[in-house]
């Protein structure tokens, strides 16, 4: 086991039952007595919810570290992509048509219809020298820009009040209230896209030294693309179907493993998911402890955060350090 | 094992770059690529490392066409080391040279180890590339390629932005994998560097090759004014030539 894996490993085990004990109501593993109803809390709310931080996490992280080995920037992050935009659409669709209960379902087929048209695209840009990555990431960018307009769209012109701050409050990502059924809904996905990240690791190795030195080592940019788009639809649509917009993991995380490895794409997704793991339990854990009246929302507490690491980061960058 | 070209023609957009390009390059020896700007140097090279599929016309490795092997087949073949020399990715020296064992998917530690010796690049091994100098990065790039094992280097200008001294260096280095029966085909901008250190050069013009041979018979003063419009001559002996620049026209 490689060093990250190792450090992030422990940090996981040392977190995942601290975070089974937080909440509102602390429970005390040392007490003779635990509070009304323990056995229920934790298994029925804390555990699942702190699974699904612990998945969504490592897709993100996974994620993250995927796309930027595959755009050679320390700045990219896996919404570049415009799954994520386009799943939220298709979440928002399901309050628009008050089949809420489908949800995931609906989220999901956004984050495949997103997939779709990037796999069309990207079988007009991936052949050819030089410049496919940035005509593909250009148009994912279109997509998530598109996405973003029709959500809007959808607020502005939602059927009802109810509709309208239901959209918003979903955008926010959350774990509030997850369940069991949100884990089977997204964990087997967000393995199976992890796997399929790792499938593209030596490839993205490759890409550390350019598309054409890439190309001339055997990587083939019409796999890696696909591989890429998804393993990235598989582990964000997931997440996004079952906890809405959560930000900047995909960012974050890469810059905290990378010192840790040989700083090679490949060396980095499967201690990232680890990593992406842990940010996210811990920020859960952290929102359900704070002392607001009501809870803060996954995802803007995690963008509390990114926003000041992203621009610690571009400083870092304009002084060449990274 | 040969690497050869017959009616190379290629188009990039709407421009035709190269117009029926043939040679046959014999391994072992090394082969100058030289021409004006844009007269097409970097695209030849990229089809002859089967990056850019020609138009018109075929390469082949000793008689098979490229467009017909395999990535991996290809990339095991032939090194290409591109002219940007970019490394997203501050990595140690020896993790960027071991990334030169890609297209077989393992980790020998010896060839590896072959190419670090190779380029003298023991004391840096550890090193990110970041805190490189210039010369010591074009020897890194090269080791990359060299950890390969290609039969083929495919270097697109890499004496560009090296001083004499690691010019002359590089040179070396690339004149013994030639000894050792590799086939070394390079972009050379300087001619003297060329002249004195090539076995064969191609000259492009426009996209078609006006020049082919020793360089001697290759870059004479009357090719050189036909296709970089300088009236020039060559001072010196051979291996030792430098190019007196008389007037331009």
């Amino acid at each position: 086991m490689t060093r990250a894996n190792l450090t992030f490993a422990a940090l996981l085990a040392v977190l995942f039952p601290l975070s089974l004990l937080a909440g509102r109501v602390w429970i005390d593993p040392l007490a003779a007595t635990g509070p009304q109803n323990a056995a229920l809390i934790l298994m029925e709310l804390r555990l699942p919810r702190a699974v699904l931080a612990v998945v969504i996490g490592s897709g993100l992280g996974a994620a993250g570290a995927a796309m930027q080995g595959y755009l050679r920037n320390p700045l990219a992050d896996p919404g570049l992509f415009g799954i994520a935009p386009m799943a939220a659409l298709g979440a928002v669709a399901s309050f628009w048509t008050g089949l809420t209960y489908a949800l995931p379902v609906f989220a999901l087929a956004g984050a495949a219809l997103a997939m779709v048209l990037l796999a069309l695209i990207a079988g007009r840009t991936a052949s050819g020298a030089g410049g496919g990555i940035a005509l593909f990431t250009l148009a994912g960018l279109m997509i998530a820009s598109l996405a973003g307009t029709l959500t809007a769209l959808a607020i502005t012109m939602a059927p009802s009040a109810f509709a309208m701050s239901q959209i918003v409050l979903w955008l926010n990502g959350a774990l509030t209230d997850r369940s069991w059924n949100e884990v089977w809904i997204a964990a087997p996905l967000i393995v199976a896209g992890i796997g399929v990240l790792t499938l593209a690791g030596r490839a993205l190795d490759a890409l550390t030294l350019g598309e054409d030195a890439a190309r001339s080592m055997g990587m083939e940019p019409g796999r890696v693309l696909v591989l890429l788009v998804a393993g990235v639809g598989l582990t964000v649509g997931a997440g996004v179907a079952v906890a809405g917009i959560i930000g900047f993991v995909g960012l974050i995380v890469p810059h905290l493993v990378r010192p840790l490895t040989d700083r090679l794409p490949s060396s980095l997704i499967v201690p990232s998911a680890l990593a992406g793991g842990v940010l996210v339990l811990a920020a859960d854990s952290a929102v359900r402890v704070l002392p607001f009246v009501t809870e803060l929302r996954l995802g803007i507490a995690l963008s509390l955060i990114g926003a000041p690491f992203f621009l610690w980061l571009l400083i870092r960058m304009r002084r060449g350090v990274l | 094992m040969t690497l050869a070209v017959q009616g190379l023609s290629l188009t990039r957009g709407a421009r035709a770059v190269l117009h029926d390009v043939g040679a046959s390059l014999d391994p072992g020896t090394i082969t100058a690529i030289v021409g004006p700007n844009g007269a097409g140097k970097s695209s030849l090279l990229m089809t002859l490392a089967g990056l850019l599929e020609p138009g018109e016309g075929s390469v082949a490795l000793d008689g098979q066409p490229l467009a017909d092997m395999p990535a991996r087949a290809r990339a095991i073949a032939l090194g290409y080391l591109p002219q940007d020399g970019d490394v997203a990715w501050d990595v140690a020296v020896e993790t960027l040279v071991a990334l030169g064992r890609m297209p077989f998917g393992d980790n020998l530690v010896e060839p590896v180890e072959k190419a670090i010796a190779a380029l003298e690049l023991g004391d840096l091994r550890n090193r990110p590339v970041s805190r490189l100098s210039g010369g010591e990065k074009a020897r890194v790039l090269l080791a990359r390629v060299l950890a390969g094992e290609p039969r083929w280097v495919l270097a697109d200008e890499p004496l560009a932005a090296l001083d004499l001294a690691h010019q002359l260096n590089l040179i070396g280095h690339l004149r013994r994998s030639a000894r050792g029966g590799t086939g070394i085909v390079i972009v050379l901008h300087d001619l003297a560097l060329a002249m004195n250190h090539a076995d064969r050069v191609l000259v492009l013009d426009h996209g078609t090759l006006v020049g082919d041979g020793p360089p001697q018979d290759a870059l004479t003063p009357d090719t050189i004014k036909q296709v970089w419009g300088a009236r020039v001559e060559w001072l010196g002996k051979v291996g030792r030539y430098a190019l007196s620049l008389q007037d331009s026209l």
